[in-house]
């Protein structure tokens, strides 16, 4: 199977927001915890297991997440792989980024493709015009947590998300099916992570359950933490859909009535293109996206218009492990 | 920089009341009037309030999460929920009042500074809210903050919140809580929640939010020296060697002495690293990286501590268990403890008590069924080093994991060390076997003596004292006999065996203890002074 750390070609993905004086600042006394907070359980799962692996999506979250791990293993380089399942509809944005921060962290990079899953007939793709991956790749990831043998995917969701993830665990069991049953959860005190498992189960860890969006934002400000150019505003070709703005891309089949435009947009969450929505914003340095999301109304998932689909579309795809 | 530097440290927080008190409303309320809400958010619960048949918009809703909950229409499990102010970032473990009551109070509260426990002003104080305030002081929460909600159903009587608050301090006061707040509120209409009421002119105290805002949490009431336990060790090459970790108690600076444990070794910090690089010291609370003057082999579940303030080292110690699995704790289980970063198997030597935990008073029992609460003591396979939970939360907490089934089965909160009986010789049985007559006397002599220096007089038992009237087989039984009577006993055992084994049997375990093979030729003397000296491991 393919690993990659090609460098980037296109530095243009990548900002860091505005340049700013000093790095050393104190953190505030929130992120601060919320900081050690995480780094506690990123050491804890290299401590607790063998075969751990950081899922890397290219959105702030797990950005976030790449970001801490280095912090949380300096001087030494992060004692476990980014894992990538590539649903094959990335904004092109979004893979250079991936590549570029593969190489600057020195990360072992893997790649996982759902394209292979569909070829191999593991899966089926869906048909139409609101056709998504976002579903096929839980069989893509459980494939790989199999083939590479995983005793703990590090995720960053967060439990503010959604009202499903509310009872999430940090450290959360799935089955050898990769199940997660929610009647059946471990209790979870202090900071006592149970990362012991029966054979052929394994973990979730969800180092930033803790963390609100406005606290991703924050803490990759001040932080400077170089993100993806997609979360910054840009001209792009798009097309409306749902109540939101969804880009232009060659996995788009337009509908009858809709049409492309040009508009000012950026992203608050960057998943598969093809039901990723962006909003209209002129937030074009890491204040102005963190003003705007302090400003917010509506929920950074409200997005995506795979979750509209069903109120308990969340909880359906994490019973079957998504997540 | 938006967010202010001196920002406030997170409020960690749980909620408990029975079943509709008003909870969910209050959370709901929070979460709503701190605009943590959003849009699509609240076009979903008013969509469901209408499905519902409701008239007004159900803010209980909002909290309400898995779809076989919802079918119920109830919630089952902690849940976390996240609000903020410009002033504080809030976190409330959300801990529904029915079934699994205690077990998800526990859960919900071991990582809260502050409960706040919901009370119905037509109903007044509940045994469920003694019960809550009863957890919350066992776990060592310093802030309780009494909602009296519904006031709007008692036409906000300040005598009927009045007689709740004289109700309720004497079970408070016993609990020791030094701080409890009593707020009359309706979290339906939001009186006193996050805007001043109107409708209780006598009430002079904070809102509900204000009083969340600026509540300070006491540090913990004991200093304790450094404590750090071993997360992991970062080795990138040959040159760096840190031990990982988080600074549960004390600080450490470049220069500083330090004690390992378990091997007692001492050296000195030579760098101290937090997040961010290298750092004069660290604190309570931080993730660091340390590294050490002499190059020693570290590994996870060590500590690093003090020279000069020394945690508890004991392998027997007791504790208060919640226990949260159908299978009771019981006398003689094993199971395993995660503490500070190690897992140790463990088994329970008794069960002291079970804590009625509404009066908090000791009662007999033998056992700790499903969401029991109670006194028990535990041996572990060798020495834990620790505080105890009232010292250090981290330090003195534990829990116990099926070693089987992998799950958690239940909670511990150190009280302390007990006399360590694995290491003094108390009521021994001892059987030397194997080997050949002279060494098994030989030894036998020496263990007698090993345990008269301890003020143990033992009896000895081979075939030859009772020769001629006790068969060789009959000695164990009788040895077992006179050991039942509270008189040590080392007895000599004839097998094929070619070297001496020595066993001993622990009353307390029931069961016979490992085992140490003595060579011919060995000195007996050093033999029974190892024997004894040696943590057992018993295997699991
Ligand atoms: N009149 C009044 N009703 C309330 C108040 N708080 C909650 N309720 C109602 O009491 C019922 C139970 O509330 P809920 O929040 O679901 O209780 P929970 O079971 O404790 O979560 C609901 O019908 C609420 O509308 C209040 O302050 N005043």
């Amino acid at each position: 199977m393919l690993s990659t750390t090609r460098p980037a070609h296109q530095k243009s993905s990548i900002r860091i927001g505005n340049a700013l004086e000093s790095s050393r600042e104190q953190l505030p006394s929130h992120l601060h915890e919320l900081e050690t907070e995480a780094i506690y359980t990123l050491r804890e799962v290299a401590g607790q297991f063998e075969r751990p692996a950081l899922l890397f999506s290219g959105g702030k979250d797990s950005i976030v997440l790449a970001h801490l791990s280095r912090k949380a293993f300096a001087p030494g380089p992060i004692p476990y792989p980014l894992l990538h399942i590539d649903t094959g509809h990335n904004f092109q944005e979004t893979l250079d980024f991936r590549d570029w921060l593969a190489a600057q962290t020195g990360a072992n990079l893997l790649i996982r493709y759902v394209q292979d899953s569909i070829d191999q007939e593991r899966v089926q793709e869906e048909t139409g015009p609101l056709a998504s991956r976002n579903a096929l790749q839980t069989v893509t990831l459980l494939d790989a947590i199999k083939e590479l043998r995983l005793d703990a995917a590090i995720g960053g969701a967060r439990r503010d998300e959604e009202k499903a993830r509310a009872k999430e665990r940090v450290f959360s069991h799935r089955d050898v099916f990769g199940q997660w049953d929610p009647k059946n959860q471990r209790p979870e005190l202090w900071r006592l992570f149970n990362g012991r498992k029966q054979p052929g189960g394994h973990f979730r860890v969800f180092p930033l359950s803790n963390w609100t969006e406005a606290d991703v934002w924050e803490y990759i400000t001040a932080e400077r933490i170089a993100i993806p150019s997609l979360y910054f505003s840009h001209e792009r070709e798009v097309f409306r859909r749902d109540s939101t703005w969804l880009a232009n891309s060659p996995f788009i089949t337009l509908l009858p009535g809709e049409s492309l435009e040009r508009r000012i947009v950026r992203f608050r969450t960057v998943g598969d293109a093809t039901c990723t929505g962006a909003i209209e914003s002129r937030a074009s340095s890491l204040e102005e996206i963190l003003a705007e999301v302090l400003a917010a109304r509506v929920t950074e998932r409200s997005g995506r218009a795979d979750d509209q689909r069903s109120d308990a579309a969340m909880e359906d795809r994490k019973r079957q492990g998504y997540f | 920089m938006s967010a202010a530097i001196d920002s406030k440290p997170i409020l960690r927080l749980s909620t408990a009341g029975s079943v509709d008190d008003g909870k969910s409303s209050l959370i709901g309320r929070l979460l709503y009037d701190t605009k943590s809400i959003f849009e699509d958010q609240l076009q979903a619960i008013e969509l469901a309030s209408v499905r519902r048949g409701s008239d007004v918009v159900e803010l209980a809703l909002l909290t309400d999460g898995l779809r076989a909950e919802r079918e119920q229409q109830i919630t089952i499990d902690v849940a976390y929920r996240y609000f903020a102010t410009p002033k504080r970032k809030f976190i409330i473990a959300d801990t529904p009042g029915h079934e699994q009551y205690t077990r998800n109070m526990v859960t919900g509260t071991s990582t809260s500074d502050l409960s706040i426990i919901l009370i119905d002003a037509r109903k007044g104080v509940l045994p469920q809210s003694k019960r809550h305030a009863a957890i919350s002081a066992l776990l060592g929460v310093r802030k309780i903050v009494v909602a009296v909600n519904k006031m709007d159903l008692v036409d906000f009587s300040e005598a009927r919140f009045r007689e709740i608050e004289s109700g309720f301090p004497m079970a408070a006061s016993r609990l020791q809580l030094s701080d409890v707040v009593f707020i009359p509120i309706s979290a339906l209409l939001g009186d006193n929640v996050a805007e001043r009421s109107a409708n209780t002119p006598w009430f002079t105290g904070p809102t509900l939010l204000e009083f969340l805002e600026e509540v300070e949490i006491p540090s913990v009431s004991v200093e304790l020296g450094l404590r750090l336990p071993v997360q992991y060790v970062i080795r990138p090459d040959q040159d760096f060697r840190g031990v990982a970790g988080q600074i549960e108690a004390g600080s450490i600076s470049p220069g500083d002495r330090v004690r390992i444990l378990p091997s007692g070794r001492e050296t000195r910090v030579a760098e101290v690293r937090d997040p961010d690089g290298p750092a004069e010291t660290a604190v309570q609370g931080q993730a660091v990286v340390v590294t050490l003057s002499d190059h020693l082999d570290i590994s996870r579940g060590e500590m690093l501590v003090s020279p000069t303030d020394l945690p508890s080292d004991a392998s027997t110690f007791e504790a208060v268990a919640c226990w949260m699995h159908e299978k009771p704790l019981r006398a003689g289980a094993r199971y395993l403890a995660m503490h500070a970063n190690r897992v140790v198997p463990v088994e329970i030597v008794r069960v002291e008590s079970r804590i009625a935990i509404e009066e908090l008073s000791d009662v007999a029992s033998d056992h700790l069924g499903l969401n029991d609460i109670g006194k028990v003591v535990v041996r572990a396979s060798k020495p834990l080093y620790f505080d105890s939970y009232k010292e250090c939360r981290a330090t003195g907490s534990l829990i116990f994991i099926d070693p089987g089934a992998s799950v958690t089965v239940g909670a511990g909160l150190i009280l302390g060390a007990l006399e360590d009986s694995s290491r003094s010789p108390s009521a021994e049985l001892v059987q030397v076997s194997g080997g050949d007559f002279d060494l098994r006397r030989e030894v036998s002599d020496a263990i007698v003596r090993h345990l008269g220096s301890h003020q143990v007089s033992a009896v000895f038992l081979d075939e030859t004292v009772l020769e001629g009237i006790v068969a060789s087989e009959a000695i164990a039984p009788l040895a077992a006999f006179i050991w039942r009577q509270g008189i040590p006993v080392v007895m000599s055992l004839v097998n094929e065996e070619p070297v001496v084994r020595l066993s001993r049997f622990d009353g307390a375990l029931g069961g016979w203890r490992e085992v140490m093979a003595v060579e011919q030729g060995s000195n007996a003397e050093e033999a029974a002074q190892r024997f004894f000296n040696e943590p057992w491991s018993p295997a699991i």
